[in-house]
């Protein structure tokens, strides 16, 4: 058998070549992601569920006013975006990694990360549409 | 990568009676049923469990805020649905599976980049417990006071 490329012998105590042939380091930066990101929803999960759920009768007192009040003030705006726009992504690369480690078959593998992205993608279009055309006076 | 549960990494290996120098096939219990087990293991599986949960309730939470694009009063009917003892039973759930997330993922991120991380790991699972059970117990009163008032409250 004829391998068109021949194989490279490296020169005795030449460097190691780390990085692979053809390889990328999206997982390194996908590893990276997740605990810079974890570090940012630490801060903005944690205070938007005290806020929400047990702060001044938590969710009792959640309604469409109380919504209207929170994003006339773009400090909360930018809250929720940038939490709505890292979770979804941290919880999309954490499920794709659980995709990776439980699928045994190429096409179960596919279809299920296809599926993750399509809703992923939906869900963070749409909940960057509400927060930038929200108007309070519907109605 | 971050499928591998590094938190292992003091753990011990299993101190079995050696009686001849050559390592002996175990018999006893069948390879790979199980990782390494203690601490490390199982921080890991619910990591993994309570990340899952938390996904799915966020793609349901994005749409249901949606609805203030729809009207107020369909956002107000979905919201009213929150307000009711048993939801609010699984929003205690909610948080304290978001609650353990974030702790244990502050413990991954210190075994990842603190030289003594891996050696500490599992006191430092020990302590987000502690956290944990210290913030749940009033958070969990607080957020369920007003179930509590509805379903046995004198008011």
């Amino acid at each position: 058998m004829h391998s068109p490329i021949p194989p490279v012998i490296e020169a005795p105590r030449s460097a190691p070549n780390r990085r692979r042939r053809g390889g990328t380091n999206v997982e390194l930066y996908a590893w990276l992601f997740m605990r810079i990101s974890g570090i940012f929803l630490v801060v903005l999960v944690l205070g938007h569920l005290f806020i929400m759920n047990i702060l001044d009768g938590g969710v009792q007192r959640i309604n469409f006013a109380f919504v209207a009040g929170r994003w006339a003030s773009p400090f909360w705006q930018v809250w929720d975006l940038s939490m709505l726009w890292l979770a979804m992504i941290h919880g999309s690369n954490g499920l794709r990694t659980i995709i990776n480690d439980y699928t045994r078959r190429d096409m179960t593998r596919f279809w299920l990360k296809a599926l993750l992205y399509s809703a992923a993608t939906i869900t963070i279009a749409l909940g960057s549409l509400v927060i930038f055309t929200f108007d309070p006076t519907l109605n | 990568m971050s499928s591998t549960p590094v938190t292992t990494a003091s753990t011990p290996a299993p101190s079995g009676k050696q009686t001849s120098g050559k390592p002996k096939p175990a018999t006893s219990r069948p390879a790979g049923t199980i990782y390494r087990g203690r601490e490390g293991m199982w921080s890991w599986v619910a990591h993994r469990i309570t990340g899952v949960l938390t996904f799915f309730f966020l793609f349901a939470h994005v749409h249901d805020t949606a609805l203030v694009r729809v009207s107020p009063q369909s956002y107000d009917t979905v919201i009213d649905t929150y307000k009711n003892p048993f939801v609010n039973l699984m929003e205690i759930g909610l948080v304290g599976a978001v609650l353990y997330h974030a702790l244990n993922g502050l413990r991954i991120i210190a075994v990842d980049f603190w030289e003594k991380g891996p050696r500490y790991q599992r006191q430092m699972l020990w302590t987000i417990v502690g956290v944990w059970v210290v913030v749940m117990v009033p958070g969990a009163y607080f957020m369920f006071q007003h179930s509590f008032e509805t379903l046995f409250g004198s008011k």
